[in-house]
């Protein structure tokens, strides 16, 4: 079986977003940038699967720019077999980026798709959905755990209420939650052999894919700030407020 | 064009965010039909039907619906698609299952998660995990948008009658088998999801006096949510971590309790709808972001707020 | 002993900033064929790095004279200069032909030392250096003759009570046939070799500072780009040494920071504090008025100069930049000489490697460059500001406007930083104004500008000698001072059903090493915490 892994470069979690002054997005100079964290639990699964056995390759795929092949080399040094870096600028939506990732799919014919459930800066939760729509493949949306028996996969899924399990036939798509696993740590052995290892590199424009956006973003601004309240002068003033005033209880 | 609204149910009932759902589609359009996928699920049709802002249902029955996957969702809902100019559901984990899928197939760039809707095109969406507000315009001809139901109220949900229109199944996706449902059963809701919070923090001073907390939070139906002080202090356990390293919870009511409010513990819960503070120190920034603030000590205070809800007849929940 | 993998290097550099990249690249200019590699303990290059920052590019055009055309981010010119004397409300500004030369920035430029450090990084990757990002190095290892022969890498994947999780990592050992040490001030690999190898032998004591740097977008109305401000007074008083930066940088941003001296006495004195109060005045508040605070840090700089500069060279290794203490304090620049340091490391190394000359060469080559020249002539300034501010200036006027920096004597530093404090009830306690959240800001909406975090479940970075020390000792005898002295609320006092506790939030830290240096009985030591962890500085 093959595994074919999507990984996103964005903005570090930990850093605090700033948004640009001319409202037309947030900085992102010299700001630190990182995988995508729940991409990073779709490369452990995979790499997971593989050593396992029951998986014989795993290939990372990004799209995106020129830095972006730093997440592919990252997959590289946890284990993925080869690199696939997509080149192209600019703002990609999800369904450019799922039409990309379904020709990649069509030319490295995997059998699992894997990538994580939201990348955290657009924040959509779409490309894997998307992108099964386009193979016509099941999905299993916000895996927490996952399950390989022959051509099937079983998978648990967070969902609102709690768990759902379900069975799905390959070729799927899967796309992982934070729970999923704990990714590992790239040691600095593998550092240097991901180094060797191929990253295949891809002009988005010979594709032959429509990535025009269809979305226009007119702005990008600061959420408003609260304001404080009243303050309220005892107990039983609170609850009647709460009770009559807010109606919340 | 009308706008097309996927009910969220259990085949018995309708699940609460529907109504947020309605309420932000017909801010859209005032032609708003929902289409109701399930089997078994005429009950819930019915009260579907009863929305005053719900002017038409489609109501489709097979055994495959049984279990609402994405993959069997989807194909009746593109058939339907022609007639409306959006198609709209909750971007909780049924919709964001769904609604990509039914985008990608309609070739349209789905809207996820908005929290306004500006005009029929444009629309308000949090980006960057709420850190920013982003204003999209899609371009469009149709338009695939999930809505975030806590940033909408729910719609009337009697007086209506709409008419409900029986549509034929589409074929079964028998790649995607459904095992099982877990639901937690728990007496208190999730954290996550829950309506009602209540919160300690440091100044609860120890892991004993948060039964104080839990008291309240059964009252409520309430979840426990902590600051991440009080986590490290060893008060409670780290599940309950409300903020920018824990988790974002953006409930009706959220009570915080001897929480200063660290911009950290900010950044997790400031989207609540109604905040309370509970604080013996006045210039604590909690404050400064509380719909109703109470400066007083919270082991005069606690008791006294559980007393007072005992006098209430009734209680939301 | 755990068995780990090695790596064997030519060269092995810890830590990537200033020296250490400069080390890098020289060595690689010198001989292309030599294996070098970096270890740095931050998620990037550039990411733990926090400085003024007012450049002097004598270093850089020695090393790399083309740096024009490399697309540096060397750009702002400073085209103009003030300096104030802060009274409480008032301000006096002192002509600019009366300061020092050494005060004299003219030909400098003012920029981001986190971003010069990126783009250095991006220089010695194209030369063939191997830098990894996130790999700090934990542990000095010894040949059996007691040279140093390289670093293990730290530990990943240990919880924390000290056992392996399922992720666990080893680290590895880097082994080079020469290790240099550039971790900078404190660093807490040179702080071992210093006291293995006695490296201080016959020096003074060690000063340091705290630094301060909050990065502002500001009204256009207020921004001179170009303009260097520094001031000296209020809100210290007269027996703190210390003093304020105000950088106008590109892009309407201004980088605006407080140093103090850690030699303070009063353990009441929040350093944080005297500089969010120093930015009410009302000379300072006009200027950011209406801006916006988009960036904040804190870092200890190593102030103690001539006097109190280790031997730099020992078996096996050398000890560079601010790791050293190359610092020029009456400048306040430590890049250049940082920088230079390095260089003469990697003359040292090479000609070691090829003539087998021993390191101790470092030394000769160090006492002919103008860097030994720079620093001799600066060592007089720092010790005189121990009479007070106006002495010291007064001080400073002669030694270094009549006489430039060439009197016949050296003061000395008489203590050590953490011996200075007196007991609290001896000190006056001060009240610093609340914050306003507008110009002055609580530390932890500062520290969340920082970016830091050290993942869940590791073990404490921060180590107590003797864990009951601050609530039994320290709290009674200086209010534990951590409370205040730390930069990022790490340190708490809190109750807990009456009874005092010591909380360390580790997870705070942002690597300033001001604890390390100013607990008064060195109860604290500071060691690496995982990889990866500590703030994400952008442009700092």
């Amino acid at each position: 079986m093959k595994i074919l892994v999507a990984v996103k470069r964005v903005i570090d979690y930990n850093v605090q977003i700033r948004v640009k002054e001319d409202g037309t997005g947030v900085v992102t100079d010299n700001v630190k940038m990182s995988t995508n964290p729940p991409d990073d639990n779709a490369i452990e699964e995979a790499v997971k699967i593989k050593e396992a056995g029951k998986a014989t390759e795993v290939v990372a795929v990004t799209v995106g720019e020129e830095k972006a092949q730093e997440t592919v080399r990252k997959a590289l040094a946890v284990g993925a077999d080869k690199g696939i870096h997509v080149q192209a600028d600019g703002i990609l939506e999800p369904l450019a980026v799922s039409k990309i990732l379904q020709k990649i799919v069509d030319k490295e014919k995997p059998d699992l798709v894997f990538m994580g459930k939201q990348a955290i800066d657009d924040d959509c939760n779409q490309t894997g959905q998307m992108l099964s729509a386009l193979l016509n493949w099941p999905q299993a949306t916000f895996a927490s755990k996952i399950n390989v028996k022959d051509n099937k996969l079983e998978v648990t899924r967070e969902i609102d209420e709690g768990l759902e399990t379900i069975e799905i036939n390959v070729p799927a798509i899967v796309t992982c939650d934070l729970r999923l696993n704990e990714p590992r740590y790239a040691s600095l052995p593998n550092i240097m052999k991901a180094k060797k290892k191929p990253i295949e590199k891809i002009v988005v424009s010979e594709l032959g894919v429509d990535i025009s956006p269809r979305l226009e973003q007119l702005k990008v601004e600061e959420p408003p700030k609260r304001k404080a309240g009243i303050k309220v002068a005892n107990v039983a003033e609170l609850v009647q407020k709460l009770k009559n005033e807010a109606k919340v209880i | 064009m009308a706008v097309l609204l996927i009910a969220e149910h259990n085949n018995k009932e309708l699940k609460p965010f529907t109504l947020n759902a309605a309420t932000a589609a017909s801010q859209i359009d005032a032609e708003v039909h929902a289409v109701i996928i399930g089997q078994n699920s005429t009950d819930a049709a019915k009260q579907l039907s009863e929305l005053p802002v719900i002017k038409k249902v489609l109501s489709v029955e097979a055994a495959h619906y049984e279990n609402f996957t994405a993959e069997n969702y989807s194909p009746i809902i593109i058939k339907l698609a022609k007639n409306y100019s959006h198609i709209i559901c909750s971007a909780n984990t049924f919709g964001k299952n769904l609604m990509p899928r039914i985008a990608a197939h309609l070739d349209t760039s789905q809207v996820s998660d908005i929290i306004k809707v500006i005009s029929p095109d444009t629309f308000l969406r949090p980006i960057y995990a709420g850190n920013a507000f982003a204003t999209i315009k899609s371009k469009d001809e149709k338009k695939c948008v999930t809505i975030r139901p806590t940033s909408f109220d729910p719609c009337e949900s009697t007086g209506g009658s709409a008419s409900i229109e029986k549509i034929d199944a589409s074929e079964e996706f028998s790649n995607t088998k459904f095992i099982k449902r877990e639901e937690i059963k728990s007496d208190r809701p999730e954290l996550g999801t829950a309506r009602i919070v209540v919160s300690g923090g440091r100044g609860m001073q120890s892991g004993d006096n948060f039964k104080l907390i839990t008291e309240i939070a059964d009252k409520l139906g309430a979840a426990i949510g902590a600051s991440r002080a009080a986590v490290d202090a060893g008060y409670i356990s780290n599940d309950h971590q409300v903020g920018q390293t824990g988790k974002v919870v953006v409930p009706d009511l959220y009570i915080a309790i001897g929480i200063s409010g660290a911009i950290q513990h900010l950044a997790g819960m400031k989207e609540s709808k109604v905040i309370v503070a509970i604080n013996k120190d006045g210039e604590a920034p909690i404050f400064s972001v509380a719909d109703y603030g109470l400066e007083a000590d919270l082991f005069e205070a606690l008791p006294q707020f559980m007393e007072e809800l005992n006098k209430l007849n009734t209680i939301q929940k | 002993m755990m068995s780990r993998e090695s790596m064997e290097y030519d060269v092995v550099i810890i830590g990537g900033g200033p020296s250490g990249l400069s080390t890098a690249i020289k060595l690689k200019q010198l001989d292309s064929n030599l294996n070098v590699c970096i270890l740095e303990k931050a998620s990037e290059i550039g990411a733990h790095i926090l400085s003024g920052n007012v450049f002097e590019t004598r270093a850089l055009d020695e090393l790399l004279p083309n740096w024009k055309e490399l697309n540096s981010p060397i750009k702002t010119k400073v085209n103009k200069e003030k300096f104030l004397f802060l009274g409480k409300t008032k301000s006096l500004s002192w002509p600019t032909w009366l300061l020092p030369s050494v005060q004299k920035n003219h030909k400098n430029y003012i920029i981001s030392l986190a971003n010069l450090c990126r783009w250095l990084g991006e220089q010695a990757e194209a030369l063939g250096v191997e830098i990894f990002p996130g790999f700090p190095a934990n542990e000095i290892l010894y040949t059996e003759d007691g040279s140093v022969k390289g670093v293990v890498t730290q530990d990943m994947g240990i919880d924390k009570d000290g056992n392996k999780k399922d992720s666990f990592e080893p680290g590895i050992e880097l082994l080079g046939k020469v290790t240099v040490f550039a971790e900078g001030c404190r660093g807490h690999l040179g702080k071992q070799l210093i006291k293995k190898f006695q490296l201080d032998k016959g020096k003074d004591p060690q000063q340091y500072g705290i630094g301060f740097k909050e990065i502002w977008e500001i009204d256009e109305k207020n921004h001179e780009e170009g303009l260097v401000m520094h001031t000296a007074g209020w809100p210290l008083d007269n027996n703190t040494y210390g003093g304020s930066f105000i950088y106008h940088a590109e892009n309407k941003q201004i980088f605006l920071g407080y140093v103090i001296g850690l030699d303070y006495k009063n353990p009441h004195l929040s350093p944080y504090d005297e500089f969010q109060r120093f930015k009410t005045h009302p000379d300072i508040e006009k200027i950011i008025k209406g801006g916006k605070r988009v960036s904040y840090g804190a870092r200890a700089l190593i102030e103690g100069g001539f006097q109190s500069l280790p031997r730099m060279f020992m078996p096996g290794a050398l000890l560079v930049g601010c790791d050293a203490g190359t610092l020029n304090m009456p400048k306040i620049k430590g890049s250049h000489t940082a920088m230079k340091s390095g260089i003469i490391a990697a003359e040292t190394i090479n000609e070691h490697l090829k003539e087998n000359k021993d390191l101790s060469i470092f030394e000769e080559k160090f006492n002919i460059s103008w860097l030994h020249k720079e620093l001799y002539h600066a060592r007089n300034v720092k010790p005189s500001f121990s009479w007070g501010l106006i002495l010291g200036i007064i001080f400073t006027g002669i030694d270094q406007i009549l006489f430039r920096g060439k009197l016949p004597f050296t003061l000395k530093h008489k203590h050590a930083d953490h011996d200075t404090l007196k007991p609290a009830n001896q000190m006056s306690k001060i009240n610093y104004p609340k914050y306003d959240n507008v110009i002055t800001f609580d530390k932890t909406s500062s520290v969340y500008l920082t970016g830091t975090n050290h993942t869940d479940n590791q073990p404490v970075h921060l180590k107590l000698k003797d864990p009951n020390l601050p609530i039994n000792y320290t709290l009674e005898k200086f209010d534990e001072p951590a409370q205040r002295y730390c930069p990022a609320g790490v340190y708490e006092v809190q109750k807990e059903n009456e009874v005092n506790k010591f909380v360390i939030n580790s997870q705070n830290c942002i690597h300033c090493k001001t604890c390390d240096i100013k607990e008064p009985s060195q109860n604290i030591n500071w060691v690496t915490p995982e990889g990866g962890g500590g703030p994400k500085y952008g442009n700092m």
